[in-house]
């Protein structure tokens, strides 16, 4: 298979069980979106492929097993945007973004001319070109995200993971941030994995989708197929309404409990409809 | 870009050579430029070449040693736990290494052999670095670092008190309690050259940690996704400084604030890149110490002003200076 394959990787903190022998496919050119309730094992899942909690179970890109966790080999295949967007110093946007390009250096280079062009394509790329030179605790919260996803696309790796890259952004930057994440799906056939909160965005930008409860994959496949079934109310607790606005699919929750038949399916409230 | 990160290492390295032959030319008999190059080449009078070549030379070499060691391991204990109050005093190598060498004066140790102060105290410095490494090993993360470290500083402090509660006389006592405020008095040059292998050696290691301490700027996860073993990464950078300060204070006592004020005061200057701060930390702190010697040997006073006070007494008002100026780093 062309991309990445996760075979029951489970990760143990003590005598929890973070992440319980999830396996799922995530292809090249394809956004993969991981949903499911806090504490589900999102985000765990997603350290656990980028090497930095460890793990067991089988990973393969291409067919190709990963090199172990927590070594250059891996840094340079799985390209990690962790959530919180910390900085400890405040260094300028273009040295954050250079930081990218570690995993390539070897001991003692410096950056060479390939790499500078590099960040300097990120940099454009993510609308930062302007903030090169800010220091990073200057930025507002869009522009930091930004910055976040600049550094993360210098890296270059074939697989590049987000955990929630759009939360606690604006509309606009919203759909700025999934366009860039479709482009290097479509144009550079990465693998692209992100956790996601919101499920009408997770319907409109991935093309896959994998549900997660208590550390589980319980269904993947494709997106409009795992958030209309019944499941979804059952893991997430609460009802949702699914319909289409302006061709677009949309899942909301709605605050009255689940009807008899518990939900799913999809209602076509198209505009112009009623 | 990169001529800034070239040019500044250049001016403090032109700072630290400027302040040494100062450092070679004042003293109790002011000596010229001329003089004092004569004397080191040993082509001049006889007389200036003695002093030159075995009093202030030792001296002035061990100020740049021991104030390159405490600005390296200052800039990358603060790269390592990304705290600009961070200290190399904090993870308990120098107060051991003091421990080590007021047990030697307990027991008259240099009656026996000139290097067995040295020795003691690197001893004292090593025995700390292997309990912070085996800790560390066990207990991941920072804060165990530092925590094991506060608990070692307590118990050498203690122990340290406990041998100058119990000094066989007065004498030694004295001496105890002035090396103790950190010196470069009466230092030879068997001094300078036991302390310059620990020295070069520990700068390597932190300054090969140096690529990991910039990934660290955006935290341990995200170095680690990066390629930074955050163990390896650990152990070099507390190695790294055991070595150098460890050698520092065996040679030199305890000298205060040099390795807090200097990474502190150069970061604005190289972008806050703490790969960047670790040459320029060394080289400045190479500066101060050679200074605040020269003004502790000069200062008119009955007995010698030890550098260590100098140093304390020139940080500690700047430093409350530039937290005064400084505006919040972090939103």
């Amino acid at each position: 298979m062309s991309g990445l394959e996760i075979t029951s990787l489970s990760v143990r903190i003590g005598a929890r069980r973070l992440v319980d022998a999830a396996s799922l496919e995530a292809r090249r050119g394809m956004i993969t979106g991981v949903i499911g309730p806090n504490g589900a094992g999102k985000s765990t899942l997603l350290r656990a492929v980028a090497g930095v909690v460890p793990h067991t179970g089988t990973l393969r890109l291409d067919g190709v097993p990963l090199p172990r966790p927590g070594g250059r080999a891996r840094a340079r295949l799985i390209g990690y945007l962790p959530q919180d967007h910390g900085v400890h110093w405040p260094v300028s946007v273009r040295r954050m973004v250079e930081l990218g390009r570690l995993p390539h250096l070897g001991p003692w280079r410096s950056l060479s001319g390939a790499d500078t062009e590099i960040v300097e394509a990120a940099l454009a790329r993510t609308d930062s070109a302007g903030l090169a030179d800010a220091a990073v605790p200057t930025l507002s919260g869009g522009e930091r995200a930004r910055a976040m996803l600049a550094r993360v696309l210098a890296t270059r790796t074939p697989v590049l993971l987000a955990d929630e890259p759009a939360a606690a952004l604006d509309p606009a930057h919203q759909v700025g941030v999934m366009t860039v994440l479709r482009e290097e799906a479509d144009t550079n056939q990465r693998v692209i994995v992100v956790v996601l909160h919101d499920l009408s965005l997770a319907a409109r930008v991935c093309d896959r989708l994998v549900l997660m409860e208590a550390g589980r994959v319980i269904r993947a496949g494709a997106a409009e197929t795992v958030l209309g079934a019944t499941d979804l109310e059952r893991v997430y607790g609460v009802a949702f309404s699914r319909g289409h606005v302006d061709a677009m699919p949309v899942v909301t929750p709605v605050i009255r409990p689940p009807s008899g038949g518990g939900g799913g399916g999809w209602i076509d409230r198209d505009a112009g409809g009623a | 870009m990169t001529r800034p990160f070239v040019v500044l290492p250049l001016i403090l390295a032109g700072l630290a050579l400027a302040g040494a032959l100062s450092g070679l030319m004042i003293g109790y008999v002011p000596y010229g430029p001329g003089a004092v190059v004569s004397g080191l080449l040993g082509i001049g009078d006889p007389v200036v070449t003695a002093i030159v070549r075995e009093v202030r030379l030792p001296r002035t070499l061990l100020a740049l040693e021991v104030g390159a060691a405490l600005g390296i391991a200052g800039a990358a204990l603060q790269g390592l736990l990304r705290n600009p109050l961070a200290e190399p005093g904090l993870i308990g190598v120098s107060s051991s290494a003091a421990l080590g060498a007021v047990v030697a004066f307990h027991f008259g140790l240099m009656a026996w052999a000139d290097w067995a102060l040295p020795a003691t105290a690197i001893a004292g410095a090593a025995v700390t670095t292997l309990i912070l490494l085996l800790i560390g090993r066990r207990l991941p993360g920072t804060l165990p670092l530092i925590l094991t470290g506060i608990a070692v500083s307590s118990l050498a402090g203690a122990l340290t008190s406990l041998a100058l509660n119990l000094a066989p006389n007065p004498f030694a006592l004295n001496e105890m309690v002035l090396w103790l405020m950190g010196s470069l008095k009466d230092r030879s040059m068997d001094h300078v050259v036991l302390a310059l292998p620990f020295l070069l050696v520990g700068g390597g290691i932190l300054l090969a940690m140096a690529r990991g301490l910039d990934a660290l700027t955006l935290g341990e996860e995200t170095a680690q996704s990066l390629g930074v073993h955050l163990l390896r990464q650990r152990v070099g950078v507390v190695t790294g400084i055991a070595l150098v300060v460890g050698a520092a204070v065996s040679v030199s006592g305890a000298i205060g604030f040099v390795g807090l004020v200097v990474p502190h005061m150069l970061r604005p200057f190289v972008g806050h890149q703490p790969s960047r701060l670790l040459l320029p930390s060394a080289l400045a702190g190479a500066a101060l110490v050679v200074v605040a010697d020269t003004v502790a040997r000069v200062l008119p006073t009955n007995q010698e002003v030890m550098v260590g006070v100098v140093t304390a007494l020139l940080g500690a008002p700047f430093f409350l200076g530039l937290v005064l100026r400084s505006r919040r780093m972090t939103p």
